[in-house]
């Protein structure tokens, strides 16, 4: 459909404008590959760390959003620091997370941002990471009741995780941050 | 000299033995902590993985707290190093972007194997060992983020780190060479896909034992959770535990391994109670 070429067309400035303005300098990519070579877990990834920068600079957005690739890489950092071109390759791939949960895009991982929702549901709450809370939401929100449940147990059992949240004081500050601060201006 | 202390969560939780070794060898030598009053959260992986306002604004509070104590910050997590590291960056290129003043004063950040690998703490602490940790061999294990971005970091041999190997080597214990000592054990992905974290945490092990290690040591409380619970061992293939530096530190000054201390393991801890046992016979012959 037209539409849809008129559609990457937008997106595509939109989001190469959002790149330049975190410094992220896709177009330097000449392909050599040290980024996918070095990358922990690209044996689970559907696209390569490569294939992501590639993608990236042809605007490729959607692509993007939807792959597993976003969600399992692990920011290391490992593809940024080999880079010889020196592009802020972890930090792409935080900026197309970030579009993804902006967007709604289904995300091809779906535990992943489950967890990443809970551990900052309980920095929102308590100021904290709260391990009990937050292994209670993910299982809820996750659907993955059974799973570690012998090794919750025996972290339990050696005082490792501790029923009672320690909170912060200024609670007003930390919900000032999760309710937009900053983004008042539409970053 | 003061540091101002940001533990961090896990500090206060699942790593609740690594804050009090900190601690232990800080005091030792001669080093005050002041806790930054009501830290916050670094926000860890998942704030800057999925916003970056988030991200960098949680951090940036522990640091204007920081910087109202004055002194330079120690941070024992890697995790929680890099993220406040990453903050000040950014605070740094453009406080009128963070809504920071621009003339916050200055102020180092140090993770604790850069504070400990300096060459006075290493040899006080060379002074003070009672029990050298002799015949312990170990891996020495950085993970990620102490040294990656070393943009962020500042971490000059982010490749090749000598930190830890610095740190075991003045406690007497040998440092085998080995292949994996910068690589990621997935922690952040470690309950959602616990899979990947035990295919990554099965090479990181299987590459320490190949080298000859007894043991891991470490000075990342994720990598630590993360290597202990994520790898397989049996009765025929035992599995190798993570130490944290301070906690080796902490035995060999002592000259004593608790059998409270070791019971906080996942991972049998054996190996470290039979050297220092063997080291405290000895020094009984010797003497």
């Amino acid at each position: 459909m037209n539409q849809s070429i008129d559609t990457s067309e937008k997106i595509h400035h939109k989001f190469l404008d959002k790149l330049q303005a975190r410094g992220i300098d896709v177009h330097a990519c000449f392909q050599c590959g040290r980024c996918s070579a070095g990358c922990p877990v690209t044996g689970f990834f559907d696209l390569t760390t490569m294939e992501v920068v590639r993608l990236a600079a042809y605007g490729r957005e959607e692509d993007l959003l939807a792959s597993k690739t976003i969600w399992l890489c692990a920011a290391c950092e490992t593809c940024a620091t080999r880079c010889p071109n020196d592009i802020e390759i972890a930090a792409l791939m935080d900026v197309l997370r970030e579009l993804a949960l902006r967007k709604k895009t289904v995300p091809a991982e779906p535990r992943v941002p489950v967890f990443h929702q809970s551990f900052l549901q309980s920095i929102r709450h308590w100021g904290r990471a709260y391990e009990v809370g937050l292994i209670v939401g993910y299982k809820l929100r996750s659907g993955d009741l059974l799973g570690d449940m012998k090794l919750g147990l025996q972290m339990f059992g050696k005082g490792k995780l501790s029923l009672r949240p320690h909170s912060v004081k200024d609670k007003t500050v930390i919900e000032k941050i999760f309710s937009g601060q900053g983004k008042e201006y539409e970053r | 000299m003061n540091y101002s202390y940001y533990p961090g969560c896990s500090l206060s939780d699942t790593a609740l033995d690594y804050d009090r070794s900190v601690r232990a060898v800080c005091a030792r030598l001669g080093l005050g902590l002041v806790d930054i009053p009501d830290w916050n959260c670094c926000g860890a992986s998942s704030a800057h993985m999925t916003s970056h306002e988030i991200g960098m604004r949680l951090p940036l509070r522990n640091l204007l707290l920081a910087a109202e104590l004055g002194h330079d910050v120690l941070v024992p997590c890697a995790a929680c190093f890099q993220r406040l590291k990453a903050a000040e960056r950014s605070l740094r290129a453009d406080p009128g972007y963070w809504d920071v003043p621009a003339d916050l004063p200055e102020f180092r950040i140090v993770h604790i194997s850069s504070l400990l690998s300096e060459p006075q703490h290493l040899a006080s602490l060379g002074e003070q060992v009672r029990l050298p940790l002799e015949g312990l061999s170990l891996a020495c294990y950085y993970g990620c983020l102490s040294l990656r971005h070393p943009k962020i970091t500042g971490a000059r041999n982010y490749e090749q780190p000598r930190a830890l190997e610095e740190i075991i080597g003045a406690l007497g214990a040998n440092a085998v060479s080995w292949s994996h000592r910068t690589e990621c054990c997935s922690g952040s992905l470690t309950m959602a896909r616990p899979d990947i974290a035990e295919a990554l945490v099965g090479d990181i092990v299987a590459a320490a034992r190949r080298a000859g290690a007894q043991a891991l040591v470490t000075d990342c409380p994720m990598c630590q959770a993360n290597v202990e619970s994520r790898q397989r061992h049996s009765a025929t293939q035992p599995g190798l535990p993570v130490f944290f530096a301070t906690e080796l530190i902490v035995a060999a000054l002592d000259g004593s391994y608790p059998a409270s201390q070791g019971r906080l393991h996942l991972v049998s801890a054996q190996v470290l109670s039979n050297v220092v046992k063997r080291a405290a016979e000895q020094r009984e012959e010797a003497a």
